[in-house]
Formats: C-alpha cells, sequence, structure tokens
C-alpha cells in the first residue's frame, strides 16, 4: 500500500507526515498527532464526533483521508482556545452546563464555531439545523442551542 | 478502538488529468474505484460491500470543482462540486433555486462540504436527493471516455439500484443543465424521519413553466425519490397537467398518477404502501405550491 509524504498544518503548526493511504484524517489526528480531543463514533458521517474544520470549514474527519489534507489547515477542538484563553463559544458551553458524558462536545464546538464565523447571530432554526449532523446521546440539545446563542450574544465564535 | 474497522487497504493515487483516469479504470476494471467527497466510499468500503484496490482521486481535475452559468448554455456543474458550494452558488440560487434548494436538503452541513453533485448521481442511490431535482431540470450528465466525451439525459441515466448507464471506462466530468424557461418555478419535497438530516421516505420535486404550446397552457414536470428501483420522472401525471387546465381537480388526478407511477419498496424506513399514499400526498402539495409561485 502506497505511503504519501504530506504537509498539513492543524492547528496552526505546520507538520510534515509520511501517512498510508487507507489513514483516514481522524486516524491521522488522533494516532499520529496525539489529538484525541477529535473522537471517533461511527465511523461513518452519522455522529459529527469527529467533526474538524478544514480550510475553515467543517467535515466528518473518518471520512476524509489524511492524504487528502495535504497542503490544507486544520483545525481540531484542541485550536479553539488561545493562549490558555477558552472560546466565547466554550466558555458559553461551560456556563449552560451544555457537556454531560462530553463525547459529543468536540464535534459540536467545531459545528457550532463554523456556524458563528458564517452567520455571528444565527436564529435557533439556523442554529438547529448546524448542528443537526452531530448526536447528543445523553440529549442535551437545548442547553448546547442556549449556549450557542449566549455566544452570539457575547460576539460570536 | 474505532467502532467499526479502519479502512481496508488499498492504494490513493490523485489524477492529474482525464486521460489518467480512463488508463486506470481500463487497468484495474472493478478493482479501481473513483473518489470525490467519499461520504459513500469510505462508508461502503468500511462496511466490507465493496473492496477497491484503488481509489482515484478525481475533483482535482480540471473543471470538476468549477460551476459556471451562461445565459445562453444554462449551467454547467463539475462533478465534484459540493452540495454546500452549490447550495450557496449566487446564481444557482437565482437560476435553478430546486437545485440549490435540492442540495441543501442532503444529509448534515458537514457531510454537504464533502458529498458531491456528482457523486449522489453517480451511486445512483434511488433516494439520491439532487436526482428528482436534476431530472426535472432536464440535466444532461457528461461522461468522459477513451473516445473523448458523451452526453447521457438524466433520464436515461438511472438503470438499477446502484445501476447507470456509464460505461466501466467512463467517468463523469459535469452535469449541464439547459437554460432555466421564462417564469419557471420549482420545488423539492422530502419527507424523512426526522425534519432536516435524514435520507427522505419519499422525494417529490415539481417544476413548471407556462408553454403556449400545451392545452393547458403550462408544462409541470414531476420527479420521484425514494420509491421505485431509480429515480424518476412521473410521465402520466405530466400528461395530466399538460392537458387539463391547472387548479384543485387536475392537481388530484395527476398526483393519483404520480402515486401509480410509484412502485415503492417496504425497508427500514417505512412500508411501501406509506410511500404510495405520502408520493399522492407530496405531489399534490408540490403542485399547489408551485402554482401559487407561477400565478
Amino acid at each position: 500500500m502506497g505511503i504519501h509524504s504530506i504537509t498539513v498544518t492543524v492547528n496552526g503548526a505546520k507538520e510534515r507526515l509520511d501517512v498510508p493511504s487507507n489513514m483516514t484524517l481522524l486516524q491521522m489526528l488522533r494516532d499520529k498527532l496525539g489529538l484525541t480531543g477529535t473522537k471517533n463514533g461511527c465511523s461513518a458521517g452519522e455522529c459529527g464526533a469527529c467533526t474538524v474544520l478544514v480550510d475553515g470549514e467543517p467535515v466528518n474527519s473518518c471520512l476524509m483521508l489524511a492524504v487528502e489534507a495535504d497542503g490544507r489547515q486544520v483545525t481540531t477542538v484542541e485550536g479553539l482556545a488561545h493562549d490558555g484563553q477558552l472560546s466565547a463559544l466554550q466558555e458559553a458551553i461551560i456556563e449552560h452546563n451544555a457537556v454531560q458524558c462530553g463525547f459529543c462536545t468536540p464535534g459540536m464546538l467545531i459545528s457550532a464555531h463554523a456556524l458563528l464565523e458564517r452567520a455571528p447571530r444565527p436564529t435557533e432554526q439556523q442554529i438547529r439545523e448546524a448542528l443537526v449532523g452531530n448526536l447528543c446521546r445523553c440529549t442535551g440539545y437545548l442547553r448546547i442551542i442556549e449556549a450557542v446563542q449566549t455566544a452570539a450574544k457575547k460576539g460570536g465564535a | 478502538m474505532l467502532a467499526r474497522p479502519a479502512l481496508p487497504s488499498f492504494d490513493y493515487v490523485r489524477a492529474n488529468n482525464p486521460d489518467e483516469v480512463v488508463r486506470l479504470l481500463q487497468e484495474h476494471g472493478a478493482a479501481a474505484k473513483l473518489l470525490m467527497g467519499g461520504t459513500d466510499l469510505f462508508v461502503r468500503m468500511r462496511d466490507g460491500v465493496i473492496r477497491p484496490q484503488i481509489v482515484v482521486d478525481v475533483k482535482h481535475l480540471p473543471g470538476m470543482r468549477a460551476i459556471e452559468y451562461d445565459e445562453g448554455a444554462g449551467l454547467t456543474v463539475g462533478a465534484a462540486v459540493t452540495m454546500n458550494q452549490l447550495a450557496r452558488h449566487p446564481q444557482v440560487q437565482t437560476h435553478y433555486p430546486l437545485l440549490a434548494e435540492a442540495a441543501n436538503s442532503v444529509a448534515s452541513y458537514q457531510v454537504r462540504n464533502r458529498a458531491t453533485l456528482g457523486g449522489n448521481l453517480c451511486n445512483a442511490s434511488p433516494a439520491a436527493d439532487t436526482a428528482p431535482a436534476v431530472l426535472v431540470l432536464e440535466g444532461r450528465l457528461v461522461l468522459h471516455n477513451p473516445q473523448g466525451e458523451r452526453e447521457v439525459a438524466a433520464r436515461d441515466f438511472f438503470t438499477g439500484p446502484g445501476q447507470t448507464a456509464m460505461r466501466e471506462n467512463e467517468f463523469l466530468k459535469a452535469v449541464r443543465l439547459p437554460p432555466p424557461p421564462e417564469g419557471s418555478a420549482g420545488k423539492y419535497l422530502k419527507l424523512g424521519r426526522n425534519k432536516v438530516g435524514d435520507l427522505s421516505i419519499v422525494g417529490v420535486a415539481v417544476f413548471a413553466f407556462p408553454d403556449g404550446t400545451k392545452p393547458s397552457g403550462y408544462v409541470f414536470r414531476i420527479g420521484l425519490a425514494s420509491v421505485a428501483p431509480v429515480p424518476l420522472r412521473a410521465w402520466e401525471a405530466e400528461e395530466v397537467l399538460a392537458t387539463h387546465s391547472p387548479g384543485e381537480e387536475t392537481f388530484a388526478l395527476a398526483a393519483e398518477k404520480a402515486m401509480e407511477a410509484a412502485t415503492p419498496i417496504d425497508d427500514v424506513r417505512a412500508s411501501a404502501a406509506y410511500r404510495k399514499v405520502m408520493v399522492r400526498a407530496l405531489t399534490r402539495r408540490g403542485l399547489e405550491r408551485v402554482w401559487e409561485a407561477l400565478e
């Protein structure tokens, strides 16, 4: 099987990696780079636990190959905080107790972050639609939606 | 631990020109699979449904991710254009709102960032959300092959579940849609188990425009998904609408004909019987909405 030398920027840091053809972006992040914030849920693009930003847009990292990330910018949940300071959205998630088991949270944060980047003052409907690809099995959706609304009021992602 | 096994081994090749793709298809046959967004391909590979030895990434070929609109020629959408790219493109929104609506109804936002129009059509799922729209907009699929290029009308493209008119040594380069007729209106109604994000139980696209050569004064086209082995047009219903003056009675009769055109199966999402009556209900609703927009 082919091995590919790629250059990918992850959370602002340039990485040169050798990845096999069948390695997913998710496996690369977790197993090669130790960024275990991004979770593996369904491996089929249904649950959204593996959601990361590629060139600023959310994708399911379980359905993208590592080699396809060559030359791209990837942001994971670890990249949302800056200089030890949580983002407004992360603060809002804590404030609203919008975390129960926490498995869906990284993906939720990434999807909600991307929403606030493209629509800084989203309606509730827009929030619900933007998060439809992120499943929470503790059923804490309401608090997550409220947290996104709070983050929006405080000035965005 | 991965919830499902990792992807089985294969060789990834990023294709740089169309002839290279054709050569790889001829050399490897069914052992080669083409990759655009991967949202169907990788799921099937994980499930063991297919085991390609070589995966050819075709989305970087020239034109594959381009959307071009010309008043005379209409719209050309590269096969690897993503659903989100299509749904938010200003000229698609203005001239082909039905297509934008259908693209926007696919799965979730993050899946739509990867899922492509070409992939949706080539996978030929009976439930493909963009298929009814492309059918009623009378799209043509541009196939690249060793001889050059050929076009296939969308209505001739789907031949069975997962089956298309595409030959083994061909691949889809683009989808062409004619310019929208003057005064046209369209609507895609999708019934899923959830309001958004699900595969359809029934999908109905209605498209219509004034046409003085028809006894009714209008052309109505109806495309159906998830209710037959292939996405299809409801021809008899369309004939009713071309020959009877538009209104409640005509719409009811056409909806009945659309229901008769549907040959659904029972599956995990819904029963065949439910699907049939919902074809009738959604067709009627779609006709009413489009008629309101036309008037």
